[in-house]
């Protein structure tokens, strides 16, 4: 096993799992924040993140996360020094002219470093703020689910005012561009290094990926950009 | 349509593996349009050595494409400007009049410099050495249709194994990965039934070497591909990956 994972294909196996775990998360985290869109003052977004903040599933699921997060980061750090090392220190002086090679997957970890920093801003924002410190935007109010009143955090008006702020609402959607940039590349890369791709699903996979990316970066962008011009006051 | 054109070559000389490299700019005069790349390199080579000096080292042999002897770094690019030809098969015409044309090494850790445009590409033979093969004992010859194999299978196996093992992927890849070729050489065997039997331990052990010589990790980006002058498809790299992970699965 230890062969396995410490080979080049088994460190690629690791980002490419990892990867499509995040793919995963990211999807789920849309999904409850596109409740912010519903105009009912929060309600339903509030029930959405109380049913993620109180159901068992997270405790397991949380540091899961965590741990996908850091293997992604630890080995693509990885990965990239071995590749530069591999790649040695002489540089073509006539540069590099090879057409049709996409610029995110030249610059996956350029890429993750934007992303790795918005990521350590948007806990502060947010998870911080709910898990460990508290708020007091975050004072309960009482909503209606499935008929019965229950008393839970305002997570939406943390939420809401955070992104009163211009500047966050600007890095919100560089982030979410760069995501975006990201995953154009990383889809497909990461079917691919399980395997999962040939002449066919390649095409396949890349348009799906191109769709993915699309829908991931317009979707976290839109929401705090609409969060600031019509849910405000 | 002129025949003949004037260029400037600005080509990459070092001495030795441990010597300091830089470059030289030499200029040639009526080259016919007509010449391929290496030609034009050995009217270079004349004009030096009729001046009493050091001609230029380049690799080469067959001159016809099939050999995979051949590198150089031309303009940015591997074998060259034109599309899907080793540098041998490269011609003038496509070079103006005038340019200046930068003639560099491959470029890689794998690959070391052994004197000007030589490289050392033993690396790729020690792959190969390490399962790119089908161990077969000697014997009467076999009929050839007793095992049938779909044409497709066949054809994706030839495709493979058009790969010359020129070092082109690697010249071009920015992780200096290899798996272009190693998923080439994988394949062209994987594909096909007498070398099924020995798949799951080519695979590991090729990968093993692979990564022993200090080549890098793939990341898809598909430079490889695009500079492979085979034509070699990024197919035959998930083709790898699912072999390797396979083989070790079943450990």
């Amino acid at each position: 096993m230890s062969s396995t994972l410490g080979s080049s294909i088994g460190k690629k196996l690791l980002m490419s799992l990892s990867g499509l775990f995040l793919i995963m998360f990211l999807l789920v985290h849309l999904t409850v924040n596109s409740f912010l869109l519903i105009p009912d003052g929060g309600e339903f977004f509030n029930a959405g993140a109380h049913f993620m903040a109180t159901t068992p599933a997270i405790r397991v699921i949380e540091p899961l996360l965590a741990i996908g997060f850091l293997i992604h980061i630890l080995y693509g750090i990885k990965l990239t020094l071995e590749n530069r090392k591999a790649r040695g220190s002489a540089r073509y002086a006539s540069g590099k002219k090879t057409t049709g090679v996409t610029w995110a997957s030249q610059n996956m970890l350029v890429l993750g470093i934007t992303i790795g920093a918005f990521l350590v801003l948007h806990i502060a924002h947010f998870w911080v703020k709910m898990k460990l410190t508290g708020d007091p935007l975050l004072e309960h109010t009482t909503i209606t689910i499935g008929g019965v009143e229950t008393e839970v955090e305002n997570a939406y008006a943390l939420v809401n005012h955070t992104f009163s702020y211009l500047w966050i609402v600007i890095v919100y959607v560089v982030a979410a561009v760069g995501l975006a940039i990201h995953l154009s590349h990383g889809f497909w890369s990461a079917f691919q290094t399980i395997g999962f791709s040939n002449q066919i699903w390649r095409k396949r996979l890349t348009v799906l990926g191109n769709i993915f990316a699309f829908v991931i970066g317009f979707g976290f962008s839109i929401i705090p950009v609409l969060q600031y011009l019509f849910y405000q006051g | 349509m002129e025949n003949s054109i004037n260029i400037k070559l600005k080509v990459w000389r070092q001495a030795g593996p441990k010597a300091k490299g830089r470059f030289e700019t030499y200029e040639l005069s009526n080259i016919s349009t007509d010449s391929s790349f290496l030609e034009m390199l050995d009217i270079l080579n004349e004009q030096l050595i009729n001046k009493g000096e050091e001609p230029v080292a380049f690799d080469h042999d067959c001159r016809e494409g099939i050999c995979g002897m051949c590198s150089l770094y031309i303009n940015g690019r591997p074998h060259g400007p034109d599309d899907d030809v080793t540098t041998c098969q490269l011609h003038m015409r496509k070079f103006k009049d005038g340019q200046t044309i930068t003639i560099e090494p491959w470029r890689s850790a794998g690959f070391p410099v052994i004197k000007d445009l030589i490289v050392d590409r033993t690396a790729f033979d020690q792959i190969i050495a390490a399962g790119g093969y089908v161990s077969v004992n000697t014997g009467g010859i076999p009929d050839a249709n007793a095992i049938p194999i779909p044409k497709p299978d066949a054809d994706e196996a030839m495709d493979a194994a058009s790969c010359i093992g020129c070092g082109a992927c690697v010249a071009a890849c920015k992780n200096g990965s290899a798996m272009l070729f190693v998923s080439a050489k994988v394949s062209q065997m994987a594909l096909l039934p007498q070398g099924r039997v020995e798949g799951a331990r080519r695979a590991k052990n090729m990968v093993a070497k692979m990564d022993e010589l200090g080549f890098g990790n793939c990341t898809n980006t598909g430079a490889c591909e695009v500079e492979c002058p085979k034509g070699i498809s990024l197919a035959n790299i998930a083709r790898l990956n699912r072999e390797f992970l396979k083989a070790k699965a079943q450990d």
